[in-house]
């Protein structure tokens, strides 16, 4: 690695205050110091510091979401050869997947992270390391038949309005990974529901059908062709990533224990999605009220959405009380909007980014009663005195 | 009587190079400095010009501001030089020491017969007065005001402590005598927070609340006990004191005379033999440096790793020393070094590292940032090295913007900038949060008063 350095070091004075590229700095800086945690020394306060950086963070992030991917893949070809027939041994499933799914995770890097190299170059400041997970959240919530131009133009929407306009990684009021997929959702909304988008080639071939359980259930039908063990695994249409809560659980199980993302917040949701779900139970009238509240958390976005997406700790709540609040919300409405509006049978999107923002307000509230604490504590002194 | 305190929460920094218990006498240097930039908020005016004699006791120079706070001589000798830096600041009055220090008398005295407006003018007299700290902002005290009550934190928890029980062994008497002119000088009390093991220790002390302190750091750290025993509100003040400092003012009713001595714990492997050394305030070190320190790429430490500030081998002991610390410099690349689960020999509060499964390994850290600044992305850390009811990271948000009125609300009067030393080294994001809170502090001193 020494020969490595010496090059990077090599090169370095040209990208220096003074340097021919003075103005690609952040470029370079973000490349060099991607390869090499920098030799930089504490300067003020504590002398010495925690090991953990924020592309440690991230990275554990894109580590945990693996499995997923990886699943994902392998799921792609799953439901295309498994209904018209042909070679259903691991590695061509996962390999059809691939030509699918990478395509997309490529795509969604080069024009997110150019676009955050350019406000980098562009403001001067060096480039955050947020989008490395945003990039790969964003394929693995789209639906696999989703032409890559509208991809490309989703994450470009999430990135410049969704986060840099706001001052870009850790300004962000909503989270940008389901800014894109909502901006999706709600302009090409044909590819993004209905039956022919959440598998490879539905529309083209008619042996394939791919309507997800959500859709069905919304539209009025009991679930019989999958079992509860197809939803708990994830053999079934879906959104690239969502479909095995196996493989999130398992990412889920990673976050938790680093302590990456917040125990609290998914804790929460799962309360909160289960609370919802018991009261439609008790009350159900339609299929999908009827649908088990358990199982309610098997489809869907449910389970991605509340591990990787509604710990966000940017775009969710900050303290602690707050966190349990905003999950618990995700949870209710995430359930609700599935059952009450058969129109967007993907409620956790939605749930999310509502709680997003109100997130603020719950930080508010919780912080006014510290303040409150504060000022009674006073108060009580003034009346002894 | 003896209460407990727990402190939940927090985070102990386990490193190598612990000072062992043996005290070692260096001869003294005939080179002494005493700095004005060790007092927070000092505008130093001078009393003394190069050449003036001066004994140990004689003002050296005082607060412009509150003109009865004198900083005076720990030496006697002859002033030779007087260094100033940027817009003629004075950075250290510069004594030649003689062989045999000869004193000022301030006069031995009973100090429990004392009312406190002697106690008051004997310590701004011979100069332990500046040793008395003010909460809120953590600067010395202005002796116009009633504290409410006085903490003394006995319980050191930041990482290579030195020992208090073990540095005042040999000085009960005169803590004591410390202890009972601090509680001339409040209307409430005294309150002594200590160690468990140091219960037996300290069993002697009166005119004091005693109380056992349990918990990780920053317990140890005078904040978070007097938050849990007699919280601080707007308006008010609180006194802090060191326990080495107590003894000094101890000493001055004992004998008469300003005695500076220090007992200051060596430690961290930039030490060749980590163990305490008896020393004298303002004393060159470089003698002594170079006897005891390893040779290589080390920094130099006045004060705790977490807070203290970085100074050359040629300088002189500080006004509040309680240890030096010597580590490794961290200026080196590690190629792909923020891969989770890589490089286990960092510790780390999150568990990205594997270094958590080794409770009791002893790290010897480096000063690499291990990473660079980032906007403030993850949430919920700085709750955990932070056990007050106090949310950190809004606060450190309304002091980066100089919102007064919001760090008000938010507990700014119930902190000092070393409580935030485990949010520094803590935090993903590696913002200085220490630099922050005392930049704010320096705002309110200025807008508020």
């Amino acid at each position: 690695m020494k020969f490595l350095r010496k090059k990077l070091d090599n090169i370095k004075p040209n990208f220096e205050r003074g340097g021919k590229f003075e103005k690609f700095a952040p470029a370079f800086f973000a490349i060099d110091s991607f390869l090499f945690v920098p030799n930089h020394t504490t300067k003020t306060g504590a002398h010495i510091r925690d090991g953990v950086d924020l592309k440690r963070v991230m990275y554990t992030v894109i580590l945990a979401l693996l499995p997923a991917l990886f699943f994902g893949m392998w799921n792609v070809g799953y439901q295309h050869f498994s209904q018209i027939g042909g070679d259903l041994s691991f590695l061509h499933l996962l390999g059809y997947g691939a030509t699918k799914v990478l395509p997309m995770v490529i795509v969604s890097y080069a024009v997110g992270l150019g676009i955050e190299f350019l406000f980098a170059i562009k403001r001067g400041h060096e480039v955050n390391e947020g989008y490395l997970v945003t990039g790969m959240l964003i394929p693995l919530i789209m639906p696999v038949e989703l032409p890559l131009w509208m991809l490309a133009l989703s994450v470009a929407f999430a990135v410049i309005l969704g986060k840099e306009v706001f001052g870009g990684t850790g300004m962000n009021v909503l989270n940008p990974a389901l800014l894109a997929r909502a901006f999706a959702f709600f302009s090409y909304a044909p590819y993004m529901s209905g039956d022919q988008v959440w598998v490879a080639d539905a529309a083209k071939v008619d042996a394939i059908s791919g309507e997800t359980i959500l859709g069905h259930l919304a539209s009025g039908h009991e679930i019989t062709s999958h079992s509860v063990m197809d939803m708990f695994m994830g053999y079934i249409p879906g959104s690239i990533g969502e479909t095995s809560v196996l493989m999130i659980l398992i990412g889920a199980a990673l976050l938790l224990y680093t302590g990456v993302a917040s125990w609290r917040i998914m804790l929460s949701a799962v309360l909160g999605a289960s609370v919802m779900g018991l009261i439609f139970n008790t009350f159900a009238v339609n299929p999908i009220m009827a649908f088990p509240w358990w199982q309610q958390m098997l489809v869907g976005g449910f389970a991605f959405g509340v591990v990787f997406m509604a710990t966000d700790p940017v775009s969710s709540a900050q303290t602690t009380t707050g966190k349990w609040i905003y999950g618990f919300f995700i949870g209710i409405f995430a359930i609700m909007i599935r059952v009450f509006n058969s129109a967007y049978p993907e409620g956790v999107m939605l749930a999310i980014l509502l709680m997003n923002v109100f997130a603020p307000t719950i930080d508010y509230f919780v912080i006014q009663g510290n303040i409150k604490r504060r000022k009674n504590r006073l108060k009580k002194l003034v009346k002894v005195a | 009587m003896s209460k407990d305190i727990h402190i939940k929460r927090g985070l102990n920094i386990p490193l190598q190079g612990e000072s062992v218990k043996k005290i070692s006498s260096f001869s003294p240097t005939t080179h002494y400095a005493i700095q004005p930039p060790d007092f927070h908020g000092l505008t130093p005016k001078l009393a003394v010009k190069v050449d003036d004699l001066v004994n140990a006791g004689d003002v050296l120079f005082f607060d412009k501001n509150q003109e009865q706070i004198k900083f005076t001589a720990p030496v006697s000798g002859k002033i030779a030089d007087i260094k100033r830096g940027p817009k003629r600041k004075i950075l250290t009055v510069e004594i030649l020491a003689t062989a045999k220090v000869t004193y000022k008398d301030f006069g031995k005295a009973d100090v429990a017969s004392l009312n406190q407006d002697q106690v008051k003018a004997k310590l701004l007299e011979s100069g332990c007065w500046p040793y008395i700290k003010q909460r809120p902002y953590e600067v010395f005290a202005n002796p116009n005001v009633q504290p409410k009550s006085i903490f003394i934190s006995a319980y050191n928890t930041v990482p290579l402590a030195a020992d208090f029980a073990f540095v005042l062994q040999d000085r009960k008497e005169a803590f004591q005598a410390g202890v009972t002119a601090l509680s001339k000088l409040t209307t409430g009390k005294v309150n002594l927070g200590i160690g468990a093991k140091d219960a037996e220790f300290f069993s002697f002390v009166k005119d004091a609340d005693v109380y056992q302190v349990f918990g990780n750091h920053p317990a140890g750290n005078v904040s978070f006990q007097i938050a849990k025993i007699d919280p601080i509100n707007q308006g008010e003040h609180v006194w802090t004191v060191n326990p080495q400092d107590v003894a000094i003012i101890g000493d001055l009713f004992l004998t008469g005379h300003y005695l500076a001595n220090r007992i200051v714990g060596f430690a961290g492997t930039g030490v060749k033999e980590p163990q305490y050394y008896s020393l004298l305030t303002g004393q060159n070190l470089e003698e002594l440096f170079t006897k005891t320190l390893v040779e290589g790429d080390f920094r130099i430490v006045s004060g705790n790793v977490l807070s203290g500030v970085k100074i050359l081998k040629n300088s002189y002991l500080r006004y509040f020393a309680n240890t030096i610390c010597v580590i490794p410099e961290g200026n080196h690349y590690d190629f792909l070094g923020w891969h989770p689960f890589v490089g286990n020999n960092k510790l780390s509060l999150s568990r990205t590292f594997f270094s958590w499964l080794t409770p009791n390994k002893k790290y010897n850290l480096d000063t690499n940032l291990n990473g660079e600044e980032r906007a403030l992305v993850v949430t919920g850390e700085m709750e955990q090295v932070f056990p007050m009811d106090v949310y950190p990271m809004q606060l450190l948000k309304a002091a980066m913007i100089d919102d007064i009125e919001k760090m008000e609300c938010l507990g700014i009067y119930e902190v000092a900038p070393e409580d935030f030393a485990l949010i520094d080294f803590t935090n993903t994001s590696k913002l200085e949060a220490q630099t922050i809170i005392r930049h704010a502090m320096d705002v309110m001193i200025k807008e508020v008063g």
